[in-house]
């Protein structure tokens, strides 16, 4: 757990109070993971049971308390450093799934769907990039941070780009029952919202088999570019 | 008060006829204002390169019209719109397009001179733009003794020479490294602070997170944009897109 590792690391360095901790940790991921006060008390609480980290006496774990790390807590900290993340099995992505259940939901807007997405992922690149621009140039924590959640979504991005070009081109096995357009968005939405758990295997399963429609309009309701 | 430095109207560019006809734009209004920077968004094929293309003047749209600085390239002659084009329109490519032969600050100099300015006057111009964008030490250096992002900052140095406030970028960063390419994004940015409004052709979403504006286009139809900046404070309470 990264919390844990980061105030570790934060420990790493020398002995440091409660505070400290939770101001240290902000300002070095450029303020982007805000950690509350309780938090930090918790897990310093945790790794001095385990034996990790010590404290001088026996008070409350306040403040005012000075926290330092163990040998243990030492190589702990070596380990996971060098300990790759569970990037094999990916989280069931919720976007992924939303697309998924769009392609075969008869009567929705793929395309238009795939669009809101993509606005909004860029939207968040975009905040992103403004934090790295106004940043100062010596403040790498933030510099790291936001760079590692542009590229994060920048990923989401491609994916829908990808989508976008794969259900293009993709030539519908059969014609569905119609629906309703504006009622097929919504539904589509519900849908991706209530349905996303059951709805994933099935649909991982059988979308590129059966996709209902390829393209529907590039959606004249949107938004004007003025 | 804020002033739109280009401005397309409904343009519609076909090409071909009959049953060959193509629709490479439908429809396309867009208002760039001073200071900003749009960035025009899609795939390969979607149109973003031909309103590029014709935002510039390089081409004509079929129907619709295209002001910059509140001028209309309709109805002018090809030798008005190169003069106008020349003198208010930069444009910046993906392969710097850098003349070999001269240095950097030579071509930085050469659309002044090929529009009349004197030689003096155009080399003195050219490195007041580098110096501005802190370019100074490039300025005698031949393009191939210079780094890929080294000559696309010329390459911008250029198309700013002589106060254009149009800059029109396709792919400006295409072949540059992540670092490589946050410097020339960087100095964009500078000439937009600057007062020069820019329009950049991307397919790349990193690249057009640099933008005030991020315009969709696709099928030759300007489909969705970003809506209005939101500042950097709101990621901590925002929560993530999944």
């Amino acid at each position: 757990m990264s919390v844990r590792h980061a105030l570790l690391a934060l420990l790493s360095e020398g002995p440091k109070y409660g505070l400290q901790l939770r101001q240290e940790f902000e300002a070095r991921t450029g303020e982007v993971w805000p950690l509350n006060v309780g938090q930090v008390y918790t897990t310093v609480a945790r790794l001095e049971r385990d034996g990790l980290v010590a404290s001088d006496d026996g008070d409350e774990p306040g403040p005012q308390k000075a926290y330092r790390i163990t040998p243990a807590g030492g190589d702990e900290l070596a380990t996971w450093l060098r300990t790759p993340p569970a990037a094999e099995a990916p989280p069931r992505e919720e976007l992924v799934i939303k697309i998924l259940v769009a392609a075969r939901l008869p009567g929705a807007d793929v395309v238009q769907i795939i669009q809101a997405h993509r606005r909004h992922l860029v939207e968040t690149m975009s905040r992103f990039t403004r934090l790295k621009q106004d940043a100062a140039e010596d403040d790498l924590g933030l510099l790291l941070v936001a760079d590692a959640e542009i590229f994060r979504l920048e990923a989401f991005v491609r994916w829908l780009d990808s989508a976008d070009a794969r259900l293009r081109h993709h030539t519908p096995a059969a014609v569905p029952p119609a629906v309703p357009s504006t009622a097929a968005n919504d539904a589509a939405a519900t849908a991706a919202n209530d349905a996303a758990a059951t709805a994933a295997n099935d649909a991982a399963a059988t979308a590129a088999s059966s996709a209902p429609t390829t393209r529907r309009g590039t959606g004249t309701g949107a938004r004007a570019a003025r | 008060m804020t002033t739109a430095i280009l401005e397309l109207r409904g343009v519609t560019k076909v090409y071909g006829s009959g049953a060959t006809e193509v629709h490479a734009l439908t429809d396309v209004d867009l208002s760039v204002r001073a200071g900003e920077m749009v960035a025009v968004m899609g795939p390969s094929g979607s149109g973003k390169s031909t309103l590029l293309t014709i935002a510039g003047s390089l081409e004509q749209p079929t129907s619709g019209e295209v002001l910059v600085e509140g001028t209309s390239f309709a109805g002018m002659s090809a030798g008005d719109r190169a003069r106008m084009r020349r003198r208010h329109v930069g444009y910046v490519f993906q392969d710097y397009n850098l003349l070999p032969g001269l240095t950097a600050v030579e071509n930085i100099a050469l659309p002044l001179e090929l529009d009349g300015t004197r030689a003096g006057k155009a080399s003195a111009a050219a490195r007041r733009v580098l110096a501005d964008l802190d370019l100074a030490d490039e300025a005698a250096r031949f393009p191939d003794e210079l780094s890929g992002g080294q000559r696309q900052r010329v390459a911008i140095a250029r198309a700013l020479v002589g106060d254009r406030r149009l800059l029109l970028a396709d792919e400006p960063s295409g072949a540059l490294d992540t670092q490589t390419g946050e410097v020339v994004m960087r100095l964009l940015r500078r000439a937009c602070k600057a007062g020069v409004a820019a329009v950049l052709a991307t397919h790349d979403a990193q690249l057009a997170a640099w933008a005030d504006r991020v315009v969709f286009v696709r099928d030759g139809v300007t489909m969705d944009q970003t809506g209005p900046a939101a500042g950097p404070e709101s990621l901590l309470t925002a929560d993530t897109p999944r």
